[in-house]
């Protein structure tokens, strides 16, 4: 076999092994813990034997545990995650929506931090050590120290509510209007996602592109005497892509786990908003549906991210490693 | 990125580094650390806004007009001479929730980062010196807490256990402390390739004593980076779950739960919102700066060692 092909499967498999794994923390965190889910959802009514014993039943807790994890991950693998318990409907179709709006909302937070952080970053890193550098370093040490409720209520002090009123402080998506044409709603969460992850992509990205300018083979560019537009061009860029698509998942990544708060702060109506809503409800059914989401999300970012880069790096590509 | 590193100029350095002087070495390297952090100028920001906002946190209570949970005036009440600060959603004194709220919040995530330490450390130690099956296996088990976003993982146990302060002081450490193993792991890799490890090893040290007493101490500077690192990610995270619902509960003056409680009077009445997010605020930014300070000391320091 190719070694090429070699590592992306090694990869892949790795992945597969991750997910599976992701999904077996999901269910026993949930079913099989200790804290009982018929008992949670009942709460004092837990005395009621016959409740008790009927919604055990109905949620298959009466059977072993393994036995409950197969039967559980056979029906996520087919799509069916079951219902909500406070809104007894398909969990799926529940979420359909939200997943709809909150990969919008991603997307935008994505498409902003993207190349502002590639921008800054390879700019922090030409311009070493100069003040635009140092002024860049402490911006985004800084904001990436916020927590994202902190830049988000800031905007709204400073962009809602108390200094100007220009935007709306909740975003409640009306279901029925085209997204197109509410799009001030996505506005501000949008903003305070790219605030909180564009600064520190910024940041790993200025080390790896510091890296690659001090690497052998753009000294050795420089030493043959070649412009310095070409060094950047052909010797140092395709050696950044690797980090560019690294930098793009890390960004979704990050974004899949940032929508909880930033969604629960504007009201806005995603599978962030939906998990916090199931945690204070204790719908185990729509927690695991989202967590599996949001974890899957990741992993497979991370994924698509190492392979892409085993296909772009020329080191990689060609073997040496 | 560590990983890539190329292995020659670390034994370089240490070829000519006699095996009976580590333990000089490793103070003068750590005590060095902290000397060259201290010389920056956002170090020494970063340690007076942590020190500032911790005193506040401590004495504030000594200087609270009112006890937390007494009626001042009536719900969301404007800036007055009674209450400098205006009122909450409960008619308590601002002023006194914001002197009070400080504490909680520090002390859990400073709880939260010392069990994600001891834990990342432990692990990172084990699987850096072990290797093999040991080392992939207890990796590829990280990789799978790292698959969920640390606040994701806090509330999928929340979920099931409901909101209990020590289970949320547990989780944050727990999905600290792959990130943390993967710094300490790394850090141990090399040291373990060290004379004095050798040494040790020929003479027939025990497994644990070599990494408690020979490797672990000098692995420190870079631990202590991930030490100011991870706290400004605790401080955020545990004020998220209090913002949430899911950290103190009421009447409980905290100031995660004070904006949670007080954002529906956002536009008559900003201030019980507007100062706990500033002050979580500063804090995180002041710990972030000192770890900046940290982290920059330790390459600086190592870039001068290994001669390049």
């Amino acid at each position: 076999m190719p070694p090429l092909l070699k590592l992306i499967l090694i990869r892949l498999g790795l992945g597969v092994l991750t997910l599976f794994l992701v999904s077996l923390v999901v269910f026993l965190a949930t079913q099989a813990l200790p804290g009982d889910t018929a008992r949670a959802i009942l709460g004092k009514e837990a005395a009621n034997k016959a409740r008790y014993e009927a919604l055990r039943e109905q949620l298959g807790l009466n059977k072993s545990v393994p036995r409950q994890y197969i039967d559980w991950l056979g029906n996520v693998a087919t799509g069916d995650l079951g219902n909500s318990l406070v809104q007894d409907e398909p969990v799926t179709e529940l979420l359909g929506r939200r997943v709809a709006n909150s990969a919008v909302l991603v997307i935008i937070a994505a498409a902003l931090s993207i190349p502002l952080s590639l921008l800054f970053g390879s700019l922090s890193a030409l311009k070493r050590d100069t003040k635009f550098d140092t002024s860049v370093s402490i911006g985004t040490l800084s904001l990436a120290a916020l927590p994202e409720f902190v830049t988000g209520i800031g905007l709204i002090l400073l962009f809602a509510t108390a200094v100007f009123n220009w935007l709306p402080a909740v975003s409640r998506i009306d279901p029925d209007v085209p997204i197109i044409n509410q799009l001030q709603l996505f506005v501000l969460p949008a903003i305070t996602l790219t605030l909180a992850v564009a600064p520190y992509i910024t940041r790993i990205l200025r080390a790896s592109m510091i890296e690659v300018l001090e690497s052998e083979y753009v000294m050795m560019a420089r030493l043959k005497g070649l412009p310095e537009r070409l060094v950047l061009w052909r010797h140092a860029l395709p050696n950044s892509l690797g980090p560019a698509l690294q930098v793009t998942a890390l960004n979704l990544a990050w974004l899949a786990g940032g929508v909880v708060v930033v969604e629960y702060l504007f009201g806005f109506p995603g599978i962030g908003q939906a998990l916090v809503d199931a945690v204070a409800n204790r719908d185990m059914p729509m927690v695991q549906a989202v967590c599996l989401i949001i974890a899957g999300v990741y992993v497979v970012a991370n994924l698509a991210a190492d392979i892409g880069t085993i296909l772009v790096s020329p080191r990689l590509r060609t073997g040496l490693r | 990125m560590s990983e890539m590193k190329n292995p020659a100029h670390v034994t370089d350095s240490e070829l000519v580094e006699p095996a009976t002087v580590h333990a000089d070495k490793r103070r003068s390297e750590f005590v060095e650390t902290m000397l060259e952090a201290w010389r920056m100028g956002r170090t020494k920001i970063g340690i007076g806004i942590f020190a500032f906002i911790v005193g506040l946190a401590i004495f504030g209570p000594l200087f609270a007009p009112y006890t937390p949970t007494e009626f001042v005036a009536p719900p969301f009440t404007g800036p007055s001479s009674t209450a400098y600060l205006g009122t909450d959603y409960l008619g308590h004194d601002v002023l006194t929730r914001v002197l009070y709220g400080g504490r909680t919040v520090i002390t859990l995530a400073l709880a939260a980062t010392v069990i994600g330490l001891a834990l990342g450390v432990t692990l990172g130690l084990i699987t850096g010196y072990a290797r093999r099956w040991i080392d992939e296996s207890i990796m590829r088990i990280l990789d799978v807490v790292l698959a969920f976003p640390q606040i994701v993982l806090a509330l999928l146990f929340v979920s099931i256990v409901g909101p209990k302060l020590w289970l949320i002081v547990l989780m944050v450490g727990i999905s600290h402390a792959p990130r943390i193993a993967r710094v300490s792991r790394a850090a141990t890799l090399e040291v373990s390739q060290r004379d004095f490890v050798r040494a040790a090893e020929a003479t027939g040290v025990s497994k644990l004593k070599i990494l408690f007493y020979e490797i672990l101490p000098n692995t420190t500077s870079p631990l202590l980076v991930e030490f100011g690192l991870r706290l400004t990610y605790s401080i955020g995270l545990i004020a998220a779950l209090s913002f949430l619902g899911f950290g103190l509960q009421p009447p409980a003056a905290d100031w995660g739960l004070m904006i949670n409680e007080n954002r529906i009077g956002i536009t008559v009445q900003p201030w019980p919102v507007f100062m706990p997010v500033l002050l979580i605020g500063i804090l995180t930014i002041g710990t972030n700066l000192i770890a900046d300070g940290l982290g920059r000391a330790l390459i600086g320091i190592e870039r001068d060692t290994s001669g390049t």
